[in-house]
């Protein structure tokens, strides 16, 4: 029988390789993006199964909520990537902090 | 052992597995895929948790749009990839004693948790009998939750504007249609009414 545990197990193990991801791939903006993406979708699978376990649906609607904020920064994330890269014709994060001006 | 356990102990292994192809993969494309995978399992798990709407959703808006945005930029983008996996080994050590670190506090903060009977409620289901997963939020999502929905309709106009404005750019030499500047064009100004003589040409 699944218990609630085993879905905060997952969720734990996946927000824990976004973090890994986001150390790891230092350079790399994309990947790093796609972690946090990792690791939301862990916050959401948590909220989800409280939701579910607990009897209670604004756990639900939080996720929701999550899942827009997430789309929005997705969004301006790679807007800005696209701006960056045309600027300087690489991604590379560490000369990320030219561009305060 | 049920079948909705040996469902939950597939989707969960092949999330999990491909969330660590998605920040091992070599090739950013590949990462996206395995990225797109992920959210595939994980709207399997959400709907073994009786959340059908918010698994859809998860197909819908992530795999459809955001994950396909990804895969545009990754694409666009003329990127030597290689390069930028140049410090994966040098960060190894440290990536992975954090990563270990956080997974044991998490799972020993997790696997000793226990919700007290009386919030249990008697396994009681998030959504009123007779009543589905989606039609329950838009129950509870255009009344309780009204001045949040919107608020979340403002984020979207922002990101929407924002991501335009950031991107969009207006190249000189470019040749565009000024419909006003046409309506403005008068007879005299844009015809001329010459006498060409026989044999010349004009």
């Amino acid at each position: 029988m699944i218990e609630l545990n085993h879905y905060l197990t997952v969720a734990a193990l996946l927000f824990t390789i976004g973090i890994c991801g986001i150390i790891l791939n230092r350079k790399n903006i994309i990947i790093i993006l796609m972690s946090v993406e990792l690791i939301l979708l862990a916050v959401n699978i948590n909220l989800v199964a409280f939701s579910s376990f607990l009897g209670d649906l604004t756990g639900q609607v939080f996720s929701l909520f999550i899942l827009t904020v997430a789309a929005a920064e997705a969004a301006i994330g790679l807007a800005i990537l696209v701006t960056y890269f045309r600027n300087r014709g690489s991604i590379a994060v560490e000369d990320i902090n030219m561009m305060k001006g | 052992m049920s079948v909705a356990s040996a469902f939950f102990y597939l989707f969960s292994g092949i999330m999990i597995a491909s969330a660590f192809m998605v920040i091992a993969a070599r090739n950013p494309v590949h990462s996206v895929l395995f990225l797109i995978l992920a959210f595939v399992n994980a709207s399997g798990l959400f709907i073994l948790l009786g959340a059908e709407f918010l698994a859809m959703i998860l197909v819908v808006v992530y795999v459809g749009a955001v994950a396909v945005l990804f895969l545009f930029v990754v694409m666009m983008l003329d990127v030597d990839f290689a390069e930028l996996k140049q410090g994966f080994l040098q960060y190894l050590p440290v990536g992975a004693l954090i990563g270990i670190i956080v997974a044991i506090e998490l799972v020993l903060v997790v696997g000793g948790f226990t919700p007290s009977p009386a919030s249990m409620g008697a396994a009681r289901s998030p959504t009123p009998p007779d009543v589905s997963n989606t039609m329950a939020l838009g129950l509870v999502l255009y009344t309780k939750h009204v001045y949040f929905f919107q608020a979340a309709g403002m984020i979207l106009l922002t990101a929407m504007i924002g991501s335009i404005v950031l991107t969009l750019r207006h190249k000189p030499g470019v040749k565009r249609q000024d419909i006003s500047e046409q309506n403005a064009r008068t007879r005299e100004e844009a015809m001329e009414v010459r006498k060409v003589p026989s044999r010349k040409g004009v």
